[in-house]
């Protein structure tokens, strides 16, 4: 009977664990409705902004601005965002690899680079290996545009006081819940802006302006390394969700899986168990007629 | 419609207004400045600071950071990193941020950059209580 006894304690062991995956499903898929709320609603906020970045860009030449400043890229830092919470899939693992290939091929080239990470799992696969700076863990439970502004107060300074040369950025773009994709982009120098953006020629308006443009374009420039890293916040911590959401549907599927054929197991067993008894009486019953 | 004034204020987590209102006292960079109907367009920058506008005969109060205003005929667009309306400030995180902030300045170097951050946390904490005084 020890067979029976131990198929009917996998069952259960499976079933409990499928109902960890079932409610983990669950909270990712309802924190995963949150972000994507927060996509929607940083929309608007993003594409206001960049109206009147391209516009302020086209009149004034922001060329001379410190974050524009391209210098020979001798120092790098990449900045590399994972989550902070494990269990949903390939997400980290990519994210983790597009970084060291960039890091990889930037130290074939001979530069220093030194990594920023933002999320947990990040941080303790490269603590080891690569320097590592301004580290920030256990921040996609809760955010807002506080930690965008922190992150870009760690980074701006030290750029403009040119003690590195270029800053780039591995996040999860966001496509669909079930499409997350690791992108690279470099922070600074910033790319120009204007140039590459089609800006209706009706939307621009001559304003008055308070500063100078000059000194508006100024104010503007690290907000818009804060919109650019908030942004790569919001689709990380969307991704990780959906990524989660799509794993854990995965795990309670093999669950079930697993308990179907171990209850096709269970009933075979118990049936051959019952057989392997009647023998045994219906033997019983005719040796004793016989005697 | 140069006989009305529509603000909207925008904020990266939601819209914080949107609505018709008669005027708009806005803490721009250099100095506050009010908006009525008709004004000329106008692009300032805005500070941490009180913005505060008037509408339906009562005058509403908002804690806000750092951005931008953008005024066309007859629209005000406030894009902020933050905003909050009077009575939705929460007095006691405010004062607690204040007291931290006082303590970092107190400490820190003046040459470390966590100094003005510190500077920027106290005036807006102070900000914050201020205009949840007027709620």
């Amino acid at each position: 009977m020890a067979a029976l006894k131990d198929i009917k304690r996998k069952i259960t062991a499976v079933a409990k664990t499928k109902q960890i995956t079932k409610a983990m499903n669950m909270v990712a898929a309802s924190k995963f409705k949150n972000a994507q709320t927060r996509m929607e609603n940083f929309r608007p906020y993003a594409g206001k902004f960049m109206d009147v970045l391209s516009s302020l860009a086209l009149r004034v030449s922001p060329d001379t601005h410190p974050l524009l400043a391209v210098r020979e890229p001798k120092r790098i830092r990449v900045i590399c965002m994972t989550s902070d919470r494990g269990l949903c899939g390939g997400f980290n693992t990519n994210l983790i690899k597009a970084t060291e290939r960039l890091i990889a091929s930037k130290v074939k080239e001979g530069k220093e680079v030194a990594l920023i990470p933002v999320g947990r799992k990040g941080r303790d696969f490269f603590r080891k290996k690569i320097n590592v700076l301004n580290e920030r863990t256990d921040v996609f439970g809760k955010f807002d545009i506080s930690l965008a502004v922190q992150i870009a107060r760690d980074v701006i300074p030290p750029f403009v006081r040119e003690e590195y040369d270029e800053l780039y950025l591995v996040y999860n773009e966001f496509r669909n819940v079930s499409v997350q994709r690791p992108a690279v982009v470099r922070l600074f120098p910033l790319p120009s802006i204007g140039q590459d953006e089609d800006v209706d020629p009706n939307k621009r308006i001559d304003y008055i302006y308070e500063p100078s443009d000059e000194v508006l374009l100024e104010k503007l420039l690290p907000m818009y390394v804060r919109v650019l890293i908030f942004r790569a916040l919001v689709e990380t911590s969307a991704g990780e969700n959906g990524a989660r959401m799509a794993s854990m549907d995965n795990a309670t599927r093999n669950c079930e899986e697993m308990i179907g054929s171990l209850s096709l197991k269970y009933n075979k067993a118990r049936q051959a168990a019952i057989t392997a008894e009647l023998m045994d009486i219906v033997g019983g019953t005719e040796a004793l007629s016989k005697g | 419609m140069a006989d009305e004034l529509i603000l909207e204020i925008v904020t990266p987590e939601k819209m914080a207004f949107s609505g018709k209102i008669e005027e708009i006292t806005i803490p721009g960079t250099e100095g506050e400045f009010g908006v009525l109907r008709g004004h000329a367009s106008l692009l300032s920058s805005i500070e941490t600071g009180e913005l505060s506008f008037f509408r339906d005969g009562k005058r509403a109060h908002y804690a806000v950071s750092t951005g931008y205003a953008e005024v066309t005929s007859g629209r005000v667009t406030v894009l902020v990193e933050t905003a909050e309306r009077s009575d939705m400030i929460d007095k006691e995180r405010a004062k607690r941020a204040r007291e931290i902030a006082e303590t970092k300045i107190n400490k820190l170097s003046k040459e470390d950059d966590e100094r003005e951050a510190a500077k920027a946390a106290l005036a807006k904490a102070n900000v914050r209580l201020n205009v949840a005084e007027k709620g």
